[in-house]
């Protein structure tokens, strides 16, 4: 009579708990309150940030960010608009960071006289930035950050 | 031996060309003899405007985006190319169509241009860039055309619409407004020196200058 009366009462909770369940709307920092099974209105565009000014890398090895519009830059086969302000012989006229040596390594880490192919297509590791808040909060901590906490005397 | 009787020889046909010239010379030179003068002078004037309004008409006719488009070789290639681009949709809802960039707009320039543009007439007939990959391989070949006309009227169709003495350039951004100073100003560079390949697809670009 008790085992009976205990299935009973753990039913009923199963019941209540997937009811309240069901209810519950999820929302996520990028999907926003709409259900998994809809798809949400799109978020509007945020416009392209277009400066010159150089942001700082978040660590060494990052590929440093676009800071400006790149619309309509075309880098193909037959053309490559980032070079003709970043290539060496352009930065002269353009005051533009010119394409730092790595991209001039083959893959055995030779130097070659131009830009290695492997390295030819920016946008595959530079990208620009837009001016919108992030969706998703984020607390990356950089290495210089870490390491003044960790030394003696450092912010703790 | 042949010919019947009493008949002279029929002239020759240049003699008759030639008869009917002195013949139509005569009636020209001649003073009208039914017609007033100010008669003759007002048909002329009228027949003058409705020769001219029709010219221009016909002139403007070749002169728009559908005229342009109605080649397969412009609208696969690149008017399709030109679709992507702030030349064709942008924040403003102004369209630079093929004309506005491709012809000049003053009236002796546009007709020079339009009598160039017999030899494209030729080239549709002929299928010189008949598929992509034709006119792939001659992409270089018309950039260039293009090119030399920009930079010899000193890019003269952008500048129909952008004047550097309407550019604001604290509403720039600071890149562009930097270069503006620096090349456009000061006459240094012409438009076109740096924006090639902002209505089409470029070429290759190896050996053109400020290019890799």
């Amino acid at each position: 009579m008790v085992r009976k009366s205990v299935i009973v009462l753990l039913a009923a909770a199963l019941v209540a708990g997937a009811g309240s369940l069901a209810a519950q709307t999820l929302n996520s920092g990028l999907r926003g309150p709409a259900p998994l099974n809809d798809e949400g209105p799109a978020s509007p565009m945020a416009p392209t940030k277009n400066t010159a000014e150089k942001e700082v890398r978040n660590y060494p090895e990052q590929p440093p960010v676009i800071p400006h519009s790149i619309d309509g830059y075309q880098i193909d086969l037959n053309s490559n608009k980032c070079l003709s302000c970043h290539a060496r012989s352009r930065t002269g006229e353009s005051q533009a960071p010119m394409v730092s040596i790595t991209h001039f390594m083959d893959r055995d880490g030779q130097f070659l006289a131009s830009v290695s192919p492997r390295r030819f297509f920016c946008t595959e590791c530079h990208v620009p930035q837009s001016t919108s808040n992030p969706p998703v909060s984020n607390d990356f901590v950089d290495i210089d950050t870490m390491l003044s906490r960790a030394a003696p005397g450092g912010r703790r | 031996m042949s010919t019947t009787d009493g008949a002279k020889p029929r002239p020759g046909f240049f003699a008759r060309v030639w008869n009917f010239v002195v013949e139509l010379w005569g009636v020209l030179v001649r003073p009208s003899s039914v017609f007033g003068l100010g008669v003759l002078v007002m048909a002329g004037f009228v027949a003058g405007i409705i020769f001219w309004g029709a010219f221009n008409t016909a002139l403007e006719l070749t002169n728009t985006e559908k005229f342009c488009t109605s080649c397969h070789e412009m609208r696969d290639n690149v008017f399709s190319e030109l679709k992507s681009t702030i030349h064709f949709t942008n924040r403003s809802g102004v369209r630079a169509t093929c004309p506005d960039c491709h012809v000049p707009h003053n009236w002796t320039d546009k007709i020079a241009r339009k009598m160039q543009a017999s030899k494209e007439v030729w080239g549709h007939l002929f299928g010189v860039i008949n598929t992509r990959e034709k006119f792939t391989d001659h992409r270089l070949e018309l950039a260039l055309h293009e090119w030399a006309r920009f930079k010899a009227n000193d890019s003269l169709e952008c500048r129909n619409c952008h004047s550097a003495e309407s550019m604001d350039i604290t509403k720039q951004s600071p890149r562009a407004s930097v270069a503006h100073q620096r090349f456009l100003f000061t006459g240094e560079k012409t438009c076109i020196d740096c924006h090639k390949g902002i209505a089409h697809q470029l070429p290759d670009m190896r050996g053109i200058p400020g290019w890799q």
